[in-house]
């Protein structure tokens, strides 16, 4: 048994407790008989999940304060005062008195596991490694805590999140992400911060994807941040690329909103059409992505549904393929259950207990269904009870948030017509600056809209082909109309006429970078096209961490600056001044779509011709055989 | 062996899978011939479009016995599935709930608004849907 020396007291440690404490500091002190590391000392008190407040104490009870380091006897007594902190005792001398579990600290089981050093580590496959093993400790820890707490009553809210993982490992749903990322995002950094900044060179789609997730947090503490981001993903699974994090669910539900201000309606499919070309995927994936998400395939995104697809669309700008079937972190029933309830955690926490039973009603079932696919009725059913606590939930919110009621307002217009909602995304985008500069930064991003072509991103091409097909655009426009079958006219004219009113967004963000573009890139190459929007998209995600690129830094001028600049101009203003280039713009899209519109009715006759030589010779030959046999 | 069809309104295919992937070209010649049987029972029916029939070409080719199933949607898109003779054990039912899965998918596809009628389908719910199908039936 060894003693301590804080004012004489004697402090019985077990024969468990006496080589654990003796291993953690000989760790966090590579010299015996001397002080602890102070730094390593920090990074293994925060690895034990309490609070600094609570960790303060500790370090003033036993004694380090005082004598200005960690020895043996104030480290073991430090670490005794933990484990009681970790089973809920005040942080005091006679608590640790007691027989007392040992001390759990998160990143220690399992340091060999998880090192965030290497990109390969994020792309998911580790992850679930991690994910059971800390989530096993963490059973095990609220298990001894449980035990505790019947003994002495919770401290406080501080000491309430080493209690309530409790919650989190029996419904880890990203909801109980939200509130522990809320509640512990103030005492540590910006984990995903310091991660993107040393993982710059190792690719930008891991680094974006990590520097996307993160909140922006104040003060990057580089030891700390490591380890936090352990156990937030260990016990959140943050970087699981197919789960929504609480911001990336803010933006999407307020993108949503500008589309439908309802949150419980749909998004048509043609809206939602327009909205996810814009992010400039080619359209046999946008196709995919649509397929994945719209689960119960009415042709309509509700909002989880919406979640899912924006969620898939942002997946695949950052890299990551597209999976075949829709993970269960973004099926509709899972969504829908954690689809709101972060836009309540800043009011109460008693709306939790009540949407906690039945997201775990819903996740139960989605496991269930999707073992037993197609079965649409299920599906349906499940809409209908998530829709419920929707509702619950939103009432709720729609208090405390302050930005939808701008959006609200600007988007009452758009609920009546497509051209008028197209219009009016501009309108909240340069609201959405004045409000919060993320969302002003994220807003930027969708509004982007490429033209329809669904081979190529004709703005690079544009120039050149309209050069060469100059004289038949007019031909080609009256020979293209009749192939686009009778069954479905509206089709087609909507299209056409969605052309125009989308090619007006252009104008306000994709032109002057485009312009930038088309000057360098004066080549035929469609593949360059397609770069210089995608970085654009991404880069506005990453330049809140502060990434830097010279060849998009003159877009993100220009697109920072217009924000800027909209506020203070009056609508009508605008419109005078960017008539000219609106126009120039449409003409030069309908001229490219219908130039590729030609190539591509023209490749298909070629297509056509050459089946019918194949089965033509195919018959020959046929004929042939069987005189050459004899 | 069987092979799957969709044909739109001007009869140029927009989805075409065959389980062996040789003499595929035979079975799209075979399609298309059976276009024209196709044509004539829709005339034939009058107001009635959307029907399931049934179309036997044993005799088109003396070395190979295989049935010719069709299908027609109220858009006029052509379903056209070639079955081998050989397959006694395919019943008219299970012809006509092939088909329903088909339209179903179909009808799915179409709700997806990247996806113009018209185009090549290259929806991969569909393609997944078609192979388990074919391989029920192999």
């Amino acid at each position: 048994a060894a003693a301590a020396g804080t004012g004489g007291l004697l402090l019985p440690l077990s024969e468990t407790e006496q080589q654990r404490y003796s291993e953690l500091f000989s760790r966090c002190c590579p010299l015996p008989e001397a002080a602890a590391g102070g730094s390593s000392v920090g990074e293994l008190f925060r690895a034990s999940q309490l609070p600094p407040d609570t960790l303060h104490q500790i370090t003033e009870v036993c004694g380090a304060k005082r004598v200005g380091y960690f020895g043996p006897a104030q480290f073991y007594i430090a670490l005794k005062l933990i484990a009681a902190a970790q089973s809920g005792f005040p942080v005091r001398i006679e608590s640790i008195k007691n027989e007392l579990p040992l001390p759990r600290f998160m990143a220690l089981k399992n340091d060999t596991e998880v090192r965030y050093g290497t990109p390969a580590e994020f792309h998911g496959v580790k992850f679930q490694v991690p994910h059971a093993s800390l989530e096993k400790n963490s059973y095990k820890r609220t298990d001894e805590g449980d035990k505790q707490e019947p003994k002495s009553p919770p401290m406080s809210p501080i000491c309430s999140p080493p209690a309530s993982p409790s919650t989190y490992q029996r419904i880890p749903l990203s909801y109980g992400y939200g509130k522990a990322r809320s509640g512990l995002e103030q005492q540590h950094g910006a984990p995903y911060e310091v991660r993107h900044s040393t993982h710059q060179q190792d690719g930008p789609s891991s680094g974006n994807y990590g520097a996307k997730s993160a909140p922006t947090c104040s003060t990057p503490n580089r030891s700390l941040s490591v380890e936090r981001e352990q156990q937030d993903s260990s016990t959140q699974y943050a970087d699981d690329p197919w789960r929504i994090t609480e911001e990336q669910r803010d933006y999407y539900i307020n993108q949503f909103r500008s589309l439908q201000p309802d949150l419980n309606a749909f998004i048509s499919g043609s809206v939602a059409k327009n909205f996810f070309t814009k992010s400039k995927l080619p359209i046999p994936e946008l196709s995919h992505i649509w397929e994945l998400s719209d689960v119960d395939c009415d042709g309509a995104l509700t909002l989880p549904e919406f979640c899912a697809a924006f969620h898939l669309v942002v997946a695949r700008k950052n890299g990551y393929q597209l999976p075949e079937t829709l993970p269960e972190t973004l099926l509709p029933e899972y969504l829908q259950a954690a689809c709101l309830k972060p836009m309540c955690d800043c009011a109460l926490f008693d709306s939790y207990s009540e949407p906690l039973p039945s997201s775990q009603q819903t996740r139960d079932f989605s496991r269930a269904e999707k073992s037993s696919a197609e079965e649409v009725p299920d599906n349906s059913v499940l809409l209908q009870d998530g829709k419920k606590d929707d509702k619950q939930a939103l009432k709720v919110s729609t208090t405390l948030k302050t930005i939808p009621k701008e959006f609200q307002h600007l988007t009452v217009k758009a609920a009546a017509q497509e051209p008028n909602a197209l219009r009016a995304r501009p309108r909240s985008r340069s609201y959405s600056s004045t409000s919060i500069e993320d969302a002003m930064k994220k807003g930027e991003e969708p509004p982007t809209p490429p033209p329809r072509p669904q081979k190529s991103h004709s703005r690079a091409s544009s120039l050149d082909l309209n050069k060469i097909f100059q004289q038949n655009t007019q031909a080609v426009r009256s020979g293209w109309l009749p192939p686009p079958p009778p069954a479905l006219p509206p089709r087609p004219s909507v299209s056409q006429t969605e052309q125009p009113s989308e090619v007006e967004l252009h104008p306000q963000m994709n032109r002057p970078p485009s312009q930038a573009e088309e000057n360098s890139s004066a080549k035929k190459e469609v593949v360059l096209a397609q770069p210089p929007s995608k970085p654009a998209r991404r880069k506005l995600r990453t330049e809140a961490q502060g990434l830097e690129t010279p060849e998009l830094s003159p877009a993100i001028n220009v697109t920072s600056a217009l924000p800027a600049v909209k506020p203070h101009l009056p609508v009508q203003k605008q419109s005078s001044r960017q008539k000219r280039a609106i126009q120039t713009a449409i003409r030069k899209n309908k001229e490219a779509n219908a130039v590729l519109a030609r190539l591509n009715s023209e490749l298909q006759q070629q297509l056509k011709e050459v089946h019918k030589e194949r089965i033509a010779l195919e018959t020959q030959l046929e004929q042939l055989r069987p005189v050459t046999v004899l | 062996l069987s092979q799957c069809d969709s044909l739109c309104p001007q009869n140029y295919p927009l989805y075409i899978r065959s389980v062996p992937t040789e003499n595929e070209l035979k079975f799209h010649y075979t399609v298309h011939t059976s276009l024209d049987v196709v044509d004539e029972k829709i005339s034939a029916m009058g107001k009635a479009l959307v029907d399931q029939r049934e179309l036997y070409l044993g005799l088109l080719y003396p070395t190979e016995d295989y049935k010719v199933y069709g299908y027609v949607t109220n858009s006029k898109v052509k379903f056209v599935m070639v079955v081998d003779s050989s397959n006694t054990a395919l019943r008219d039912n299970e012809i006509r709930s092939m088909f329903r899965k088909l339209h179903n998918s179909y009808t799915d596809i179409m709700c997806n608004p990247f996806y113009n009628p018209g185009d090549r389908i290259h929806s991969r719910a569909f393609d997944t849907m078609v192979n388990s199908m074919m391989m029920q039936v192999c």
